[in-house]
Order: C-alpha cells, then structure tokens, then sequence
C-alpha cells in the first residue's frame, strides 16, 4: 500500500527543533485521519476560509423557513422545479465567476444571453433560416463568445473599467436584442431539441445509469489522485476522507435521482433528470477542469489575487483577462439557450438587468469573493439554487415581486457582509 | 566590447577568476536626473554581495538594471564572461538572474507550490501536474531547510513575513538562479524571522549562488555579506571586502562617499 508519512509536508531529518517551534503557523492539513482532517477543516473555516459552508447553511435556512411556511416546498415535484429554475441563475453566475475571480465585474450578461437567444431563435426560425439546432446553438454560443472578446478587448487594451465597459454592453445589447426583435415582437421556437432542453427528462432508468457513470468516473478519479499523492509521499487526505467524498457524492446523486424520479405530473406522468440539470452539470464540471486544471484557470486566480506578481511571472495579463471575458459571455450564451427553452420563445420581456444582478447575487452568496482570486464554479450552481429556492418559495406563499426583489436584495447583502468579513479574517498580518 | 580597458581598483575581483556578473561604465539617467553615474560592479559566485547606500543613491536603479526592468544608457555588463544587454525581466531570468522585491510578488490567494511554479508551470498533456509541481517544491524547501511550513499547500496569505520571504527566495533557487538578488529583504521583519532570513541567504551563498543584497540595516548587512558595495549620488563610492569595513566607515562612504579612517584590520585599498 501507499506509505503514509507520519509528518507529511516539508520536514528533513537534520532539523533543529527551535527553528521550527519559533513561528506560529496556522494549523493546516497535517492530518492523516478523519478527524484530524475535520479539525484542520475547522481551522480553515476560522481563518476565513469557510468555502461553501455559508451557502449550505443559508440553503437549509431557506428550506426550513419556507417548508414551514408552506408544506408543497418541500415536495419532490417542487425541488425538481426548483432546479429547473435555477438552472438559468446558475448558468450566468458560472459566467459571472471569470469576471468576479479576475477582481473584475461584467454587467452585461443579461442581455448577452437575451441576445444569443434572439440570435438563437432567428436561426432556427422555421420562416427564416431554418437552420438544425446544433449549428443554430453553435452561432449563437459564437456571437456571445465575440461579444465578450469585443468588450475583454476594451477593458484590457485600452485599460478602460470594466464596470463601465460592461455598463455601456448592458445598453448596447438591449438595444440591438430589441432593434431585432421590434416593437413588442417576439420570436417562437417550435425546434424540438432546443426546447426540449429545458422540459425534456432523461428516462428514469437512463437516470440511474447516468448518474452511477459520473459518480463512478468522479470517484475513480478522485481515488486514484488522492493514491498518487500518497504514493509521492505527499499531503494527501487519509483514504477515510477519500471514501467519505465519494460516498457523499453517490449519496447526493441518488437523492437527486430519486427526487426526479419521483412522478410530477399532474395529468400524465412525468419523471426522470431533466435535461437541462445535466447540462448545468456538464458546464460545472467542464468549467471547474478549466479553473483548476489548466494554466489558464490558474492565471485568473494569480491575477485576481495580484496582478502585479502574475505580470512580474511573466504572465500575458491582457491575453488572460481577455479570455476571461470571453468565458464569462460564452457562459451566458449558454444561459440564452436555457432561457429560449424554457419559454419556447424569446421576446422583448427579457429582464438582463434583474438577471445580472442575481447572477452576481447568485455568484456571491455561493461563496465566490466579489474582491477578486477567490471562488469556484460550485459556487455559482449553489448560489443560483438559493436564489432559485426563495424566488420559488416566495412565488409559493403568493408574495409580489416588489417584495421579492427587496428579500433577495437582503439575501445579496447578508452575502456580501460575510464576504468582506471573512476577507478581514483572513487579510495577511495578523 | 572594450572587456580589456583599464579597470578602476575599486572594482577588481576578490578571487582572481571572472566574476559571475561585471558592470562597467554602467549610466542611467531618467529625464534631468541622473541616476547612475559610470558604476562598475562585480558580483562573484558563491559570495554575498551587499548593495549600501541613502536614499536616492540608486540602489533601486542598478538592481533594476541588473534585473532587466531598465536598461542602462551606456556602459557594459558581462554575464560569466560574455556582453549581454538585458531588455526585459525574461532576458535576466533566462541568464538565471532571479530578483526577490521588497513586496515579495507572491499571490495571497494561491499556495506555496503554485506561487512557485507560477508563469512557469509543470503539465503533463496540457494539465497541471500538481504532483510533480509539489515534489519538486518540497525538495527546494528542504534543502535550503524552509522547515517552518506545516504544509506547502497552505494559502501564502496564511504564512508570516518571514515565511514569506523564504517562499521568494525558495521560488528564486527552484529556478537555477545564479545570482538571486534580494531588496531589502529583511525590512518587514521582526528579529527572529529576521536571523531565519539572513541565515537563508548565507546558506544560499554557500550553495555556490551569488547572492546581491540592498538592505538599509548595517546590522543585517554586516552579519551576512561578503563585500559590501557603496553607493552615494549614483556613482559607485566603493566596494570592499567586508573585512576592510566597519560600520563607521560605510556610514562615512554612504554620507559623504568616502572615508578617511582606518578599516579595523587592514589599510584601506
């Protein structure tokens, strides 16, 4: 088996002992079992990084409050619903991280996705292009893409705000979104597949099987990086720790798969993973590789945290925030498709600026950092489920909209304050 | 290159053999003001070369130069033997010059392994290596006996001053640099973290790098160098060996540029 070094980390035999009692450091991961591994957690937390634990914790508050306050919350047909709501909210706020990460902010999401939605719908429009969804979808995804390149282009080369930048894009896009559309106009989307997205389910044996499958290729992974560290004799959580992620993975897969597998309809019966859940999974999973796996992802977070020191590491400051941008508008012309299939249509109703707001919402009660270095794409799906669950939950007990956007607006700031105190728990020289 | 004009004595290498690094004639000037006056420098392998002087002498200036971020007007610089003109940061670090700033440059939010490796990162078909990454960061902190860290995974922003510090210069040595050159590196620090750091850049000498140090604190300078170099009004007051120094004649060499009293042991060059 793997050699577990008792003091894994940086420690060579001929050490004086004084040298290494002289500085306080913070206790970190030496831990080599469960619970030695919980209570470096704890440690963490304390310091100031605390993760996603602020966004579970408000998730099962929402929970509670509205189960209590109305018993249908808390159904399976509901949460399902629920989740497909959020997709969208989820979709834009894992856009939304590549500005947040950068120190950056990008305000016109919104209306990107509205406009690759429109995009979208024109293409496939039966009177007009009629073209097959898959080029329609890859059009539309390519004109979002140019949309962020445009305005990543601004703010990098010519060292312009990207608050500003971004404002001027949140205005400009409408526009162009409702010159296309017209007055009061509207596109229908009749494409079986497109539409499908958001109201079409995976069978619910299929579920099952693609559920296994990613938790299976989840855990093999995971196992075998965490047996590869071991086996270099490096920091690596005890096998305990290994099995528990693993095992709260397929636990959190077969609660889900359970949940769409009950039935929902009302008149036929309807069950299964929707679709549109995979696709905000794929996304997750694709986007957290590109964060944490590839040099790319890991210069948004070097810039994020210092600029300075990126550019001093010979890092391409302007290719990489530029790039940032263009993830962050690719993301949310994928949010446009969502928003299309939903609605099977796409018309000037298009809210951009409630949706940036709750993307950036979303992005930061999920635990991203509105500072900048600081955040994963979990926390963007997390974040759009909360906003999903009190838009939900509200829409359940009959509150107005007016109100609603004053309690999400409470929710966005109880946000941000843990934000800017943990960053003050956590700022170097203590 | 004019490598066989007359060399001012000031200037003559300790040991005899070339120096790692040689300035001559080396001016800069920004505007109206001149910054570096005909400054010739050598900086042997494997010794610590301390870099004195006021504020304003230029201190900052020449080790820019010598880091690549400005480019001297005119003179000469010779890396191991042969003329070189440094443009930019990456030509310096290509020669294997590494400069440690006074604000360390490390990125808060990324671990030790990633703040090391990074701009210069380890992937195995265009994915991070973390493992290889991690290893190979390890090895450097151990032999240069960082063994303060508990983990080199933790955040930086997590590690004191003095840490941090020993991750910048640990991220200079994982890079093969010759010459490591160091900005007040100790002016953040408390005492304890202070004796860590100048024991670091010793054992960094002795390792056989050239170690150049600007460092207000005669102190530091006095218990870690080698030769001490001064500089007043951007002209190169002199460079001694530190045995033909005391603390009193670098303050009259920093004050006044130059000096009328006895070194301790010697007679003065």
């Amino acid at each position: 088996m793997a050699k577990v070094d008792p003091t894994p980390g940086v420690v060579p035999p001929e050490e004086e002992p004084s040298e290494a009692a002289e500085l306080a450091v913070s206790a970190e991961l030496v831990a080599t079992s469960v619970p030695e591994y919980l209570k470096a957690a704890l440690a963490r937390v304390r310091g100031g990084e605390m993760g996603i634990l602020p966004v579970v914790g408000g998730l099962l508050l929402v929970s509670i409050i509205f189960q209590s306050l109305n018993s249908h919350f808390l159904t399976a047909a509901n949460l399902v619903a629920l989740l497909v709501q959020a997709a969208l909210f989820s979709m834009l706020a894992m856009g939304e991280i590549y500005a947040l990460l950068l120190g950056e902010i990008d305000l016109s999401i919104g209306f990107v996705a509205g406009l690759g939605g429109v995009i979208l719908a024109e293409l496939l429009k039966p009177t007009g292009f009629d073209w097959p969804w898959w080029a329609a979808i890859a059009v539309s995804l390519a004109a979002c893409a140019l949309i962020g390149l445009i305005q990543g282009s601004l703010i990098t080369r010519l060292g312009l705000p990207s608050f500003i930048v971004t404002l001027a894009g949140l205005l400009f896009w409408q526009g162009l979104m409702l010159r296309i559309l017209g007055n009061g106009g509207s596109i229908l989307v009749s494409d079986a597949t497109v539409n499908g997205i958001a109201s079409g389910n995976l069978t619910p044996a299929a579920s099952w099987i693609v559920m296994l499958a990613i938790v299976g290729i989840f855990g093999v992974m995971t196992w075998r990086r965490d047996a590869r560290r071991r086996a270099a004799g490096l920091v690596a959580p005890p096998k305990g720790v290994t099995g528990l992620k693993i095992g709260g993975a397929l636990a959190g897969g077969v609660v889900v798969v359970l949940l769409c597998n009950a039935d929902r309809g009302r008149l036929v019966p309807i069950q299964g993973v929707p679709y549109v859940v995979l696709l905000v999974f794929l996304v997750l999973a694709l986007w957290t590789f590109v964060l944490g796996r590839l040099r790319f992802g890991r210069y948004i977070y070097a810039i994020g945290g210092n600029a300075e020191a990126a550019r001093r590491a010979g890092v391409n400051l302007s290719w990489i925030r530029t790039f940032g941008f263009v993830m962050c508008s690719l993301t949310a012309g994928i949010g446009g498709l969502i928003y299309v299939s939903r609605l099977r249509s796409i018309s000037t109703a298009v809210e951009g600026g409630t949706l940036v707001l709750y993307a950036v919402a979303a992005a930061v009660i999920g635990g991203t950092s509105l500072f900048g270095g600081r955040g994963k794409a979990v926390h963007g799906v997390l974040g759009g489920i909360v906003i999903a669950a009190i838009y939900n939950g509200m829409g359940l007990l009959g509150v107005a909209a007016p109100t609603q956007y004053m309690v999400t607006a409470l929710v966005l700031l109880a946000a941000v304050t843990i934000d800017s105190l943990a960053r003050k728990g956590r700022s170097p020289g203590r | 290159m004019t490598e066989a004009g007359a060399e001012p004595p000031a200037a003559t290498p300790s040991g005899g053999a070339e120096p790692l690094l040689r300035l001559r004639g080396v001016t800069k000037r920004f505007g109206p003001v001149q910054a570096l006056t005909d400054v010739d420098l050598d900086i042997p392998a494997g010794q610590v070369t301390a870099l004195a002087g006021d504020n304003g002498a230029g201190k900052s200036v020449l080790i820019k130069c010598i880091a690549g971020i400005h480019a001297p007007e005119s003179g000469q610089m010779s890396w191991e033997g042969k003329p070189v003109h440094l443009r930019t940061p990456r030509d310096a670090a290509d020669l294997g010059i590494e400069t440690v700033y006074q604000d360390l440059a490390l990125c808060d939010n990324l671990d030790i392994v990633q703040n090391m490796f990074l701009g210069r990162e380890r992937t195995r078909s265009r994915v991070l290596d973390e493992e290889s990454m991690e290893t190979a960061a390890r090895e450097t902190l151990s032999s240069l006996r960082v063994t303060t860290v508990r983990s080199i995974r933790q955040p930086v922003a997590s590690l004191s001053g003095g840490q941090r510090q020993s991750v910048a210069i640990a991220k200079a040595v994982l890079w093969d640099a010759k010459l490591v050159i160091m900005d007040e590196p100790t002016a953040a620090l408390g005492v304890t973290q202070t004796a860590m750091v100048l024991e670091l850049v010793r054992r960094l000498a002795d390792r056989g790098h050239a170690v150049m140090i600007v460092s207000h604190n005669l102190n530091d300078v006095f218990q870690v160098a080698d030769r001490i170099a001064v500089l007043y009004l951007g002209r190169m007051a002199a460079v001694r060996p530190i045995s033909e120094l005391d603390r009193q004649i670098v303050v009259d060499l920093m004050t006044s540029g130059e000096s009328t009293r006895s070194a301790p042991s010697a007679g003065t060059a």
